[in-house]
């Protein structure tokens, strides 16, 4: 039987607020445990919540952002259920009123087409804080350093049909979260986490089907394996004539494995009603003004800018603008190195390739862009070879010199573009090779020509030391070569 | 010294009569030598006191005084105390030193006033009798003589009591249905419960957030005036309180009532009060138009859903509130857990008393899935209701008089087993708290050697006017300054 795949997202976003949004505290990631609880965090007797106003003033952000309605007058609620990292028994959250109401977002599919992603609503509420479960010998920790951190919490239509289309999305909302600076996007830390809605149903189908929730994803890896897993596991049980149980599922990564968490008769009441300790949220225009004011460029006006202003193309400009630091990163090796192009194969290439493999973002970065940008420099300019590059690459990476001509002059990179002293080596090499040359000049493919061309190359870079300028080195074994 | 009043020991104490050290002191000895009749202390923080008239001294010396530097006074022990144990009356806090101060007892602080201790309670202000605290109920002083332990009302029973018995001047105390004025009455005080906002929250342990407001108990009208000088403002820490000036409430004390429109509404002078009750209340109110007002009957249509309506909202607010007490972090935890689920069900079944413990089963069975909308939607449309009453009653009259509770001081025993009586207690209070309107109890007389309240409410932030009514009774009655045998 063909399936229709029906998914959609939750996604935790935390606001990158100084302090918290219902206290005072600071919200810096990686302090010691439960030094940054204050009586308010720990839900000390007779404390109070007073809300952060910067945490409205980016939900609005948000908001705008996604092209959503901002509500005039949100409500926060408390939803009732004990944990121990849950202080006073209750988050304060949004149910009935939320702040942002629906929305949507464009996504560009890898076939070139774009799909509306429609937002249900955002709303405001506190993050809870850890608990440790291991070292602490049978007993948990708690560090409620990160309750009340702020969150928005995004909600989409199930508008999304596969996982490519997910992590599309989700890229995309981190892009604009980042973009807008009102979260610092770090997933390894938590600053984003997604919960996956998936259902199936017969192909064309307008019935949905029953759906799993799977929750707490943290990188889009995961998230794509995730939805991989659990479309297998719903599509096995239904072709063997099964039902979906309504249910929250954790995913583990590491294992490719699933287990539920909690059925839809074991979830809590939690018994929400509005929150007496804090007013409804009153936004006004002229604070939605002053928010939309305050926007920067976002990823869609980012994108047309990149090919309009340095001519590249779509995939190029949507992959590079998606993300505001490597757009910025980008920029400044660009405007430096002033081979937009170039500057766009190694932010794209050598460069995240080197962040994947070593697991780092953008802002941990060794090298700023504007020392890639000395880099395209001196491509561009055939100081040095494309494999001189990488030799300069690796070792503005590895911090041996911040100076891209000083390594170049110390690992003796330069390329010889001196055409006589080319000239002469091109010549003593096709003399040592008289086979080559005849079967050169007797094929007739230009193809294969192309491939037969590339044996000389070899012998030229060594008796060159590998300094010869490989495309004049190209254009002389053309020309000797009779075309 | 201990029958005069806060304005009375401000004078003294600014004319050097007697110093801060030696009044606390008296004061202290007082309670040492009374209060085991009454219970009206959880805790009574002695040297703390000496530590702070020594204080309050050298400040009236140096010329920077307030008229409460060196006062001696007492909190009621729902209001945090930074250093000093807060039980809120549980034996879930029993052991509880919040490392903090209330907004409220930080002002008493920065006026100089000189805390006393802490006043017993209703466990978490839960209750009209003060049986439910878990340091043993309170004695009313009145009818001791006749041979009967009567209850002192609740849930602010030790602050009434205290004041009451002259162990302390005044003490602060909270009202969430009536938790000020039926103590006040029973005891034969003054208290005023403000306009919900007016008074920060901070720092005072929430029973029913949207209901519970500080307030104050004294014997006279002006010393609530007093007290409230100090309480009233508004604080960034509380979102609920209200940025409003604060007027100088002794300013207006002494202004005539000549044309004051009084309001009595029909509802509360009906069977359920008995007919000696009614004209006490008849009687002050006759004094009142000896003084120049004009009296007219009104209606409360929707007041007799008050209790119905409280009784879902309030619990429904509890249940959320409490939940912090878990045996986590702070409090009461139960001997050896062994898991998460049976530290959290012992820890609360034993640190809570019964009435918590049945209002948080009554509030969260409110707000569950299927009864929501029966039970606590419908609370909120009854509560509209009740302020639009109120709303339309003060387009036509200044104030509203009634009486505070149904009956005088009952003997401690006779209501416990019963909780629907016990709330009944809280008729003519109730629907001031669910509106959010100030109103005070005043001493207007007795009935069978008991003290009876009149109940003086007001429209939102006319506290000066409620206060400026009773001090004006208190000019031509005497009943306020009657003391216990």
């Amino acid at each position: 039987m063909q399936w229709d795949i029906v998914i959609g997202l939750e996604i935790h976003v935390q606001l990158a607020t100084k302090t918290k949004i219902f206290s005072g505290s600071s919200t810096a990631y990686g302090a010691e445990p439960n030094t940054q609880a204050n009586a308010v965090d720990l839900a000390m007797p007779g404390t109070l919540p007073v809300p952060n106003e910067q945490a409205f003033r980016y939900a609005v952000m948000f908001g705008l952002a996604v092209n959503a309605e901002i509500e005039r007058r949100s409500v926060f609620e408390r939803k009732n259920y004990f944990y121990p990292d849950l202080p006073k028994g209750y988050q304060t959250t949004q149910l009935e009123r939320p702040i942002v109401g629906p929305g949507y977002v464009d996504i560009d599919l890898p076939s070139g087409e774009t799909k509306r992603v429609r937002i249900h609503h955002a709303h405001l509420e506190e993050d809870a804080g850890k608990s440790l479960h291991e070292d602490f010998h049978g007993m948990t920790g708690v560090d409620l350093n990160r309750a009340g951190t702020p969150l928005i919490e995004v909600v989409t239509e199930p508008d999304m049909n596969n996982a490519e289309e997910a992590v599309a999305f989700a890229k995309k909302l981190h892009g604009i979260v980042t973009s807008l600076g009102i979260c610092d996007g770090d997933m390894s830390q938590g600053s984003m986490r997604f919960d996956v809605n998936i259902s199936l149903k017969p192909k064309g189908s307008d019935t949905l089907g029953t759906r799993t929730e799977t929750k707490n994803l943290n990188s889009f890896r995961f998230m794509e394996q995730a939805i991989a897993h659990e479309v297998e596991r719903q599509m096995d049980i239904l072709e063997d004539g099964g039902t979906i149980v309504q249910e929250t599922r954790l995913y583990n990564g590491d294992r490719d494995e699933s287990r539920s968490m909690r059925t839809k008769e074991e979830a809590n009441d939690y018994r929400y009603f509005p929150c007496p300790d804090l007013l409804p949220v009153e936004i006004d225009d002229s604070f939605i003004e002053e928010a939309r004011n305050s926007l920067p460029e976002l990823p869609d006006a980012r994108k047309a800018r990149f090919m309009d202003q340095y001519g590249l193309n779509d995939y190029d400009a949507g992959l590079l603008a998606g993300d505001s630091r490597l757009a910025a990163f980008f920029e400044a090796a660009a405007k430096r190195g002033k081979d937009a192009k170039l500057a766009s194969n190694w932010v794209q290439g050598e460069f995240s390739a080197r962040l994947n493999a070593e697991e780092k973002t953008v802002a941990e970065s060794p090298i700023s862009g504007a020392q890639l940008g000395d880099l395209v420099v001196r491509i561009a300019d055939n100081t040095i070879s494309s494999a001189g590059a990488k030799k300069v690459f690796e070792a503005l990476w590895s911090g041996e010199n911040d100076s891209v001509d000083a390594i170049i002059d110390a690992k003796g990179l330069k390329q010889v573009s001196d055409t006589g002293a080319l000239e002469a080596m091109v010549d003593e090499v096709l003399a040592g090779m008289p086979d080559q040359v005849t079967q050169y000049q007797n094929e007739e493919d230009p193809k294969k020509r192309k491939k037969m061309l590339g044996g000389f190359m070899g012998p030229l870079m060594k008796a060159s030391k590998g300094q010869g300028n490989p495309k004049l080195f190209n254009e002389i074994l053309v020309r000797k070569l009779g075309g | 010294m201990h029958n005069k009043s806060v304005a009375e020991l401000s004078r003294e104490l600014e004319s050097g009569k007697i110093s801060s050290v030696e009044l606390t002191q008296q004061f202290l000895d007082r309670i040492k030598r009374e209060d085991g009749k009454y219970n009206s202390f959880i805790t009574v923080t002695g040297e703390q006191a000496l530590s702070d008239a020594r204080v309050a001294d050298e400040q009236r010396a140096a010329g920077n005084a307030t008229p409460w530097t060196g006062v001696p006074f007492a909190h009621k022990d729902i209001f945090c105390t930074n250093g000093v144990r807060t039980t809120c009356g549980s034996k879930m806090l029993e052991n509880f030193v919040p490392p903090y101060d209330a907004t409220v007892t930080a002002n008493f602080r920065q006026a100089g006033a000189v805390c006393l201790g802490k006043t017993n309670m209703d466990e978490f202000a839960m209750g009209s009798s003060n049986e439910n605290s878990y340091f043993g109920a309170v004695t009313n002083p009145w009818g001791l003589s006749q041979g009967n332990k009567r209850v002192p009302g609740g849930s602010s029973g030790g602050s009434a009591a205290a004041v009451s018995a002259r162990l302390v001047p005044a003490a602060t105390a909270t009202d969430t249905g009536g938790s000020i004025r039926q103590p006040a009455a029973l005891c034969g005080v003054t208290g005023l419960k403000p306009t919900y906002g007016r008074v920060s929250r901070y720092g005072m342990i929430a029973f029913a957030s949207s209901l519970d407001q500080g307030g104050t108990i004294a014997r006279s009208a002006e010393d609530n005036a007093l007290m409230l000088n100090v309480m009233a403002g508004f604080d960034a820490k509380d979102s609920t309180s209200i940025n409003r000036e604060v007027p100088d409430y002794t300013a207006t004390l002494n202004e005539p009532l000549k044309g004051l429109k009084i309001g009595l509404p029909k509802e509360y002078f009906s069977d359920q009060l008995s007919p000696a009750m009614e004209q006490q209340v008849r009687n002050a109110v006759n004094e009142y138009e000896k003084l120049g007002a004009t009296v007219k009957e009104v209606s409360l249509p929707n007041a007799k859903l008050a209790i119905a309506a409280y009784y879902v909202i309030a619990p429904a607010e509890a249940s959320a509130n409490l939940s912090r007490f878990d045996g986590v972090r702070y409090g009461y935890r139960c001997e050896d857990p062994k898991d998460l689920m049976d530290l959290y069900t012992r820890s609360r079944a034993e640190g809570f008393g019964t009435e918590v413990k049945r209002r948080i089963l009554v509030g969260t069975y409110a707000l569950s899935a299927g009864y929501f909308d029966a039970y606590y939607l419908k609370a909120q449309k009854v509560r509209r209701l009740i302020q639009q009453d109120f709303i339309n009653a003060f387009k036509e009259v200044d104030v509203l008089m009634s009486p505070t509770t149904p009956s005088p001081a009952f003997i401690q025993g006779e209501k416990t087993s019963d909780p629907v009586t016990m709330y009944l207690e809280d008729v003519f209070t109730i629907a001031i708290n669910l509106a959010g309107v100030p109103a005070m109890s005043v001493p207007a007389g007795f009935v069978d050697g008991l003290p009876v309240g009149l109940q003086i409410i007001g429209d939102y932030f006319s506290e000066a006017r409620l206060l400026n009514a009773a001090h004006q009774f208190q000019q031509v009655t005497d009943w306020h300054q009657r003391e216990p045998q």
